[in-house]
């Protein structure tokens, strides 16, 4: 199901020099999907993003928004728009002024602009601080101003790079949920480029696990969880433990490890550590050869049969909870 | 773990805050130095030496404009005849157009040089190396005298000079050209490169420390690149444009040696009226000369802080 404004790469390949940041990616963005690029730093998902943005050029291949090549495009007439990591706001200018800035460049006159900018800047909840500088403002309200800044272009595609990594915890939990609604009420695309698997798993439909320059897997959240092809993935993703049984490897999720005291099946291990998280308790196991295994049992469970550091237990799992890893 | 392991660290905290009162009780020293004395103490060295130095020099010289003086003496008193005759006289008012004039000159060029000169540097040499191999290269003439920078120039713009010569073999020109040197030419360009540096430094200074993301989001909004010029780079180098521009002002409007070389003592600034009163042994009017130029160079400096805040760059 394709629509006319999707964004698709093709065989997009970018080199610094010798080294290869991005390597022949190919990937379709669906049009109003949220997208989150997730990897480990230096895997090349900055220097994507960068790419569709038009702030670096592209060394081979194609972007295509609709049926456009926009990889020479210069960024503003693209049809997208970047929130950078630290906002980039001009500390010189308005909040209003920042949020016109584009219209502005376009010459449009300052009734007009700043009328428009006021729409934005009540659509990020931020229009009764139009007139400070973006130096008297919270991150998140900076963050807010940054959003309504890149929106007033009417973006088919935001580009977001890393753009809750300047927020204390729990300022980022909330700004992913207003990101998301924005997204949803907007009914653009925006792809969003993070580290933190939490922050892709809550807000993506669709993630796009990178590294070394290649896309490792994409798919809904849900299904990259589920079944992480790669080792990579299954250990970047969180969550899961990777074992090796008859010579092949397998992902197998921490909340699916059994403790199943005198079972048969199954690995003969050892608790190494008991970590109390409140709704679980993390235990990490050691098996045969030194294998680290993390088996996150439910608080309720744990406790009717309490474990002790250094004593001996016997972990299972269902058939279908192991997930074949390409080798 | 028990209570008493965590009160241990923090009560051996609070005694390490106040070693003064293991003792039973606190030192005499402790004690001076708690009263807000120790730190008049420390700003009193820099205090005398801006007192001794810098102060009573400037107090000296304003008693002094107000004495007397004859042809062959000087004698205490409080009159305004100095005053009556500086303001008094048109030359002065012409001296002092002529010194503004090669401020003006000297300014307006060291600044579009400096941004120039400051802007290639931090956007168009990417290498933190070339930056400061190519800054250090611009420093290179401070390495000599100034007073050896300026004569340098005069073999060079000499009616047999360098390029005159260079002009007439290429003809360009028939007659050597007469307003190369000993002219407001000639003073306004030794000005110029005597002083660019003071220019490229704090303006160099200010455009480094611009984050390059804006630059980045100012093209991602539409903005060409004259537009990020004046709407970005320029409004955020004020700061370091203004600072060069107080260096460069008040070394111009100061200086005497450069306008009696490089006019061939044929051009009088407001420094070479204080410098011949000095040379007649004519010392409060010098003074009083003085004393008009620093209020003069004080409240342009006042004017130009009140139009940009430099505060956030010191």
């Amino acid at each position: 199901m394709r629509s006319k404004l999707d964004l698709e790469l093709v065989s997009v390949t970018k080199r610094y020099g010798t080294t290869v940041a991005v390597n022949a990616i190919n990937h379709l963005f669906h049009h109003g999907s949220y997208v989150c690029l997730l990897g480990p730093s230096g895997c090349g998902k900055s220097s994507t993003l960068r790419m569709i943005a038009g702030h670096e050029s592209v060394s081979e291949g194609a972007i295509l928004l609709g049926n456009t090549d926009i990889s020479q495009m210069p960024p503003a007439r693209r049809g997208t728009a970047m929130m950078f990591q630290s906002y980039a706001l001009f500390p010189h200018m308005t909040v209003l002024d920042n949020v016109a800035f584009s219209q502005k460049m376009k010459g449009i006159d300052k009734a007009t602009r700043h009328k428009k900018a006021r729409e934005l800047l009540e659509l990020v909840g931020l229009d009764t601080l139009a007139d400070r500088v973006p130096a008297q403002l919270s991150g998140g309200q900076q963050q807010r101003a940054a959003l309504a800044r890149a929106l007033i272009t009417g973006p088919e595609v935001l580009l977001l790079d890393e753009p809750l990594s300047a927020l204390d915890p729990f300022l980022r939990i909330r700004m992913r949920s207003e990101l998301k609604k924005l997204q949803q009420e907007l009914g653009i695309t925006f792809v969003h480029v993070t580290h933190g698997q939490d922050e892709a798993l809550a807000l993506a439909d669709e993630v796009v696990v990178m590294n070394n320059a290649v896309i490792e897997q994409a798919g809904p959240a849900r299904e990259v969880f589920n079944a992480p092809k790669t080792e990579f993935v299954a250990r970047f993703i969180g969550g899961h433990n990777v074992i090796a049984l008859n010579g092949k490897r397998f992902a197998l999720r921490s909340d699916r490890v059994q403790i199943a005291p005198g079972a048969d099946g199954g690995l003969e291990t050892a608790v190494a550590s008991v970590e109390y998280l409140g709704t679980h308790v993390s235990l990490g196991l050691v098996g045969p050869g030194d294998t680290a295994i993390n088996a996150m049992v439910p608080e309720e469970e744990f406790f009717a049969k309490p474990l002790e550091q250094g004593s001996q237990v016997r972990i299972n799992w269902h058939e279908r909870d192991l997930h074949p890893l390409a080798q | 773990m028990s209570s008493q392991d965590q009160t241990a660290p923090r009560a051996s905290l609070t005694s390490a805050a106040t070693p003064g009162t293991e003792a039973g009780k606190p030192s005499l020293a402790r004690r001076i130095l708690s009263d807000g004395f120790s730190s008049w103490a420390l700003a009193l060295p820099v205090t005398l030496v801006l007192a001794f130095f810098l102060l009573a020099p400037i107090a000296l010289i304003v008693v002094v404009s107000f004495w007397g003086s004859t042809s062959f003496s000087i004698y205490p008193a409080f009159i305004f005849d100095n005053y009556e005759y500086l303001l008094g006289s048109q030359v002065t008012y012409s001296v002092f157009l002529q010194t503004l004039k090669f401020a003006f000159l000297t300014w307006a060029i060291t600044l579009v040089l400096g941004f120039t000169i400051a802007y290639y540097l931090t956007f168009h040499i990417h290498s933190l190396t070339w930056q400061i191999v190519l800054f250090l290269l611009c420093t290179i003439p401070f390495w000599t005298s100034n007073i050896i920078r300026m004569i340098s120039w005069i073999p060079f713009l000499g009616r047999n000079g360098i390029a005159n010569q260079s002009l007439m073999n290429m003809g360009v020109i028939d007659q050597p050209l007469e307003w190369l040197l000993f002219s407001e030419f000639s003073v306004t360009l030794a000005f110029v490169h005597l002083y660019t540096l003071f220019m490229v430094v704090p303006i160099f200074n200010t455009m480094m420390r611009i984050d390059k993301s804006l630059i980045a989001a100012a093209r991602d909004a539409g903005a060409n690149g004259f537009q990020i010029l004046t709407n970005v780079v320029i409004p955020l180098c004020k700061p370091g444009m203004m600072i060069g521009s107080i260096f460069v002002v008040t070394l111009v409007m100061g200086d005497f040696i450069t306008v009696r070389f490089m006019s061939g003592s044929q051009i009088a600034n407001m420094g070479r009226l204080i410098q011949n009163d000095i040379s007649l042994l004519a010392y409060p009017g010098a003074a009083a000369t003085s004393v008009v130029l620093l209020i003069t160079v004080l409240i342009m400096v006042a004017v130009m802080l009140r139009l940009v805040d430099i505060r956030k760059e010191l």
